[in-house]
């Protein structure tokens, strides 16, 4: 059994399918924070079989961005660790827009040759979890 | 400030005034010959569409403005690279309103961000061309009294075609409207506007290969071009460029109330022959533009009727 020790201080975002931690790591730019973070792959769940968690020290819930985390996966849950209690649970959702995340592939889109242009991506359908780009209305497909 | 991107911009009530606003022009063509005096237009045209700008430069004169622009992205700075958000913060420096055609989807929405002057999506790339959906629905409402309770027929190129796309979409909004989708297989309607806008708004339609099956049921026939510059591949624009032509012989098939709307340009999928029917409405369909186009500018300029 492998032991992380708990944290006085930070984040836990919990309930990450499977192999989707590095994924989230980059996402957020976790990379770019000066401070501990352990990503826990293939932990077993009752729930889920096997599941990724990711646990981040300090104070950084103002960092986060948590439509990214909606976007990427909106069933993971945000632990709020303070005084090495869990102080709030937050659920993610999917959000409505999401900015610089994706990067529209259709070839006639202004975004193609415009410099400099945010990557804008509205929530079209809830049901199908389909976004589509704010300027050419192309479907994401997410290859 | 409001710009016209998309049809749906504009509410059914704000559609229904617009419209109601270009039939009084359209009657009353002298009283709004000088709304715009000293008001000046701008037409950005990175690809060429004659019938488009001299529609809006038409529309723009009758209303006693100015125009200027450009008619191809070879001739603006667009060809020294210079962005589109760039161009329109200059153009406002210089106009009052813009419209702008653009090969790339979303530069209308891009250069709305940036301007400081109304901006009208005069057609960009596949995507909109809401000008175009607003003078259909002035021709329909013109020609057959009503916008609702009717079946249109969409023919040619409904998977290209970014002006029957617009069209659906605004017809939508009207009740008891019905589609026939005529097309082949290869250039049939995108899955978006089959899932996203029809069955999503519990619309009837049906998708036919078949344009004398279809003809005898339509109140509108809507036509279309297969347009060679939206394909890649040259053998498949030649296969299916003449997939379907209309004739005085098919046209014994319809309606005598059905009317023809074509955006043009026409090249073979109306004979000729056609043009002689009190049925063709295409070039009255041009004209129509010119009025909504004139509605579209006093609508965005905040201009009124003078007392």
């Amino acid at each position: 059994m492998l032991s992380i020790s708990g944290l006085n201080e930070g984040i836990v975002l919990d309930h990450i399918r499977e192999g989707k931690s590095l994924d989230i790591y980059y996402h957020l730019g976790l990379d770019k924070l000066d401070c501990q973070i352990a990503i826990i792959k293939n932990a077993r769940s009752q729930k889920m079989g096997r599941k990724d968690i990711i646990k981040i020290e300090g104070n950084i819930i103002d960092k986060i961005d948590l439509d990214v985390l909606g976007y990427i996966d909106h069933n993971i849950t945000v632990d709020i660790i303070r005084d090495d209690k869990v102080v709030e649970k937050r659920k993610v959702s999917l959000p409505k827009k999401i900015t610089n995340v994706i990067k529209c592939k259709n070839p006639r889109c202004i975004t193609s040759i415009e410099q400099g242009l945010p990557h804008v991506f509205y929530l079209a359908d809830e049901k199908t979890e389909t976004y589509r780009c704010q300027y050419c209305d192309e479907k994401y497909d997410g290859n | 400030m409001r710009h016209m991107l998309d049809p749906l911009d504009f509410s059914v009530q704000e559609i229904d005034d617009l419209l109601a606003l270009a039939r009084d022009i359209e009657s009353h063509p002298d009283e709004y010959s000088h709304v715009c005096n000293g008001k000046k237009l701008a037409t950005l045209f990175y690809e060429p569409s004659t019938r488009t700008r001299l529609s809006f430069e038409a529309a723009m004169l009758n209303l006693g403005g100015n125009v200027l622009g450009f008619q191809s992205a070879a001739s603006s700075s667009a060809s020294k690279g210079e962005s589109v958000a760039d161009t329109i913060r200059v153009i406002s420096c210089y106009a009052d309103i813009a419209a702008i055609r653009h090969p790339k989807e979303g530069a209308p929405l891009v250069a709305s961000k940036f301007s400081g002057i109304p901006v009208i999506n005069a057609g960009d790339g596949g995507h909109q061309h809401p000008t175009q959906t607003l003078t259909d629905l002035m021709t329909i409402r013109s020609l057959s009294g009503r916008l609702e309770n009717m079946t249109v027929g969409l023919c040619g190129d409904l998977k290209f075609g970014r002006t029957v796309h617009s069209l659906i979409n605004a017809l939508v909004r009207y009740p008891g409207i019905r589609f026939v989708l005529i097309s082949p297989p290869e250039l049939s309607i995108p899955e978006y506007v089959r899932q996203d806008v029809l069955k999503a708004n519990n619309i009837e339609f049906r998708e036919v290969g078949d344009l004398d099956q279809a003809l005898p049921d339509l109140d509108i026939l809507y036509m279309t071009r297969v347009q060679k510059e939206r394909f890649f591949n040259e053998e498949d624009y030649i296969r299916l460029k003449d997939c379907y032509v209309l004739t005085n012989e098919k046209m014994k098939l319809a309606k005598k109330n059905m009317w023809i709307l074509h955006p043009l340009p026409r090249v073979n999928e109306i004979s000729v022959e056609v043009d002689s029917d009190p049925r063709a409405a295409y070039f009255k369909q041009v004209r129509y533009g010119m009025f909504v186009r004139m509605a579209l500018i006093m609508t965005l300029l905040e201009v009124k009727k003078p007392c």
